[in-house]
């Protein structure tokens, strides 16, 4: 027998004396293509506006001063932080839904869909209307909501120790339901002023994005991504079962808390940054699964894959020949609606 | 006896939540033998094999590994010289063969020591032992119910670990996979000298496969010896509510058990 048989197809090892890696040339190059399409369509992002520029003429201005003091204005003041906090936001709430998923052991597992980005939002909400902050206190808020709600879901999941997959997903749903409402309620105590900007904000906008939205959720990901990325192949161990995983030596329900402090923390921070934002973490990971047939849970390529969405997404929301600004939260709500229900109607068991 | 006990739990207290399963529990598995657990449904089977693998924390009491409290030793270590293969356990969608018996090999590997020549002589080991070798590239989901036990086992042996827990390994199989799977594990103790534990439902089964017999009745030891000792008219009434006909295997020698009735229908 050809031990070279005893490696799935499409992996190669990397060794080095006792060194040896597991790498698989399809997921690097997958994840390589869709970090230059994200890094391409931030540029296109910045070209595109009232000011048009050109590609040289953006790339100039990001990478050092164009002698343009306009273009330098323009693109570094307004445009780059609008399309960070894009990529930022898409790239943390792909990681968020990839753990969530692996989790919850099902494609339904996102953040979204088992209220986090709710209580983000309620967290975002109550800033707004109760304490009329400003944009930092709202993003604070929004991982403080985020936060809260996920220990709240987490303690009602949790029996015996140990935290269900489907339990996870349904008890989500319930909490959502109820934070929904909340929302809801929310929205007609506050004064006028402050309704508006609360329900705008709850329409999920990368209009008018600062410095102040990009960085907290930029250096997020630039942080977790490091500590999520050496759990991984527990997470996959204990998507097999809880003890099986836990016979081979994983701690399981310290690795699954770590998981998943580090997918709520993302979680918040894209919704501070961006507001609810639908379909991104749901999608990114089940498509970067699908595109490379890496069957280990997804951290660098599913954030990529988020990232190119929600820059994907926003871009063409700007591109639309509509004269009111339509919020990116809407429209990846509405394509996410669809995704969800195509993938309900095609799905073996749910 | 002639070497210390591999497993030796003393005064075992196991319980889920509220409900308590067993209390001061002694069980001794015997080094280098193959052991099958029988017992009633709901005798504690299943809970006694999760605390000798230290899946369950035991209120009281403490499992020794070859004299050694198994709550002392690291997560990894353990899993290098204990493996269990619980009841249930998921294939990832889309999975190989070759891959899913790959990962019974995480407990030998390092972040940056992903995939050993160890490793790769471990598996196709492991495929080989199993039959499953030809199997490798094919993905889990398109094999039957025998094939998927025994890729399930090869995890277990790719771990390579000198005692082995299986939890029920012949539910859903038919008799002659059953068979299949016994007489491997009879293998891995006669070939390889090591230590096998069974639950097991079948007393035949049990008494034609088992050196060291372990019988659970109500979350304790009811009796343990040899098959011949343990399997007696008596015991199958008093543990198993059962009116039966102990003969010897004509073709085995083991002893036979003929079940002739359920003790509370009173019949024959």
């Amino acid at each position: 027998m050809t031990p070279a048989r005893l490696l799935p197809e499409g992996r190669q090892v990397w060794r080095v004396g006792r060194t040896s890696l597991v790498i698989s040339p399809r997921l690097v190059t997958i994840t390589v293509v869709l970090l230059v399409v994200g890094a391409a369509l931030g540029v296109a992002a910045m070209a595109i506006g009232t000011l048009r520029l050109s590609f040289a003429e953006v790339v100039a201005a990001v990478v050092d001063t164009s002698g343009n003091a306009q273009h330098d204005r323009v693109v570094r003041g307004l445009r780059l932080p609008r399309v960070i906090t894009a990529l930022s936001a898409g790239a943390a709430l792909g990681i968020s839904g990839a753990i969530f998923q692996s989790v919850s052991r099902n494609a339904l597992g996102s953040p979204d869909v088992i209220g986090f980005t709710t209580g983000a939002a309620t967290g975002a909400i109550v800033q707004i209307i109760v304490f009329q902050a400003e944009a930092l206190q709202v993003s604070l808020g929004a991982v403080a909501g985020g936060l809260l709600t996920a220990i709240v879901v987490y303690m009602l999941s949790r029996r015996g120790g140990v935290t269900g997959g489907y339990r996870l997903i349904l008890i989500g749903i319930g909490v959502s339901a109820v934070l929904g409402a909340v929302n809801g309620l929310l929205l007609v105590t506050g004064d006028l002023n402050q309704v508006y900007t609360a329900s705008l904000w709850l329409s999920g906008s990368l209009d008018a994005r600062t410095w102040t939205h990009a960085l907290p959720v930029a250096v997020g990901v630039l942080v977790l991504v490091p500590l999520v990325l050496p759990l991984a192949r527990r997470a996959s161990l204990i998507e097999m079962g809880d003890d099986i995983a836990q016979q081979l030596g994983v701690r399981v329900e310290r690795t699954r808390v770590l998981l998943m402090l580090a997918a709520v923390a993302l979680a918040g921070l894209a919704t501070g940054a961006a507001g609810p934002i639908a379909f991104v973490a749901l999608a990114a990971p089940q498509l970067v699964v699908r595109l490379t047939g890496w069957r280990r849970m997804p951290v660098v390529s599913a954030a990529a894959m988020g990232g190119c969405l929600l820059i994907l997404a926003d871009t063409v929301t700007r591109l639309l020949p509509i004269t009111a600004a339509v919020p990116i939260g809407r429209i990846t709500g509405i394509v996410g609606g669809l995704y969800l229900i195509w993938m309900l109607t095609r799905a073996k068991q749910v | 006896m002639t070497s210390p006990p591999a497993l030796e739990a003393a005064r075992l207290t196991l319980a889920y939540e509220s409900r308590q399963v067993a209390h001061d529990l002694d069980v001794s598995i015997p080094d280098g033998a193959v052991t099958v657990i029988l017992g009633p449904n709901a005798c504690g089977k299943s809970t006694l094999l999760r605390a000798l693998a230290r899946l369950l924390r035991p209120r009281t009491g403490q499992v020794l590994l070859h004299g050694q409290d198994v709550q002392r030793l690291a997560p990894k270590e353990l899993a290098r010289r204990l493996g269990l293969l619980p009841q249930s356990s998921v294939a990832p969608a889309g999975i190989t063969v070759a891959d899913l018996v790959g990962r019974g090999r995480f407990p030998h590997q390092r972040m940056l020591q992903q995939w050993s020549h160890e490793d790769e002589e471990a598996v196709a080991r492991a495929l080989a032992a199993t039959g499953v070798a030809e199997l490798a590239d094919r993905t889990v989901e398109e094999l039957s119910g025998g094939q998927r036990q025994r890729v399930w086992i090869a995890l277990i042996l790719a771990q390579e670990t000198p005692v082995l827990l299986l939890d029920e390994p012949t539910t859903y199989l038919d008799i002659s996979h059953q068979l299949e799977v016994l007489e491997l594990c009879r293998r891995l103790n006669r070939d390889q000298g090591r230590t096998v534990v069974l639950v097991l439902h079948d007393l035949n089964q049990a008494a034609r496969y088992a050196d060291h017999l372990v019988v659970l009745h109500d979350g304790a030891v009811a009796a343990t010896g040899a098959p011949e000792t343990v399997l007696t008219e008596q015991l199958l009434h008093d543990v198993f509510r059962l009116k039966a006909r102990v003969v010897t295997d004509p073709v085995f020698g083991t002893p036979l058990v003929i079940p002739i009735a359920a003790r509370n229908t009173a019949a024959a």
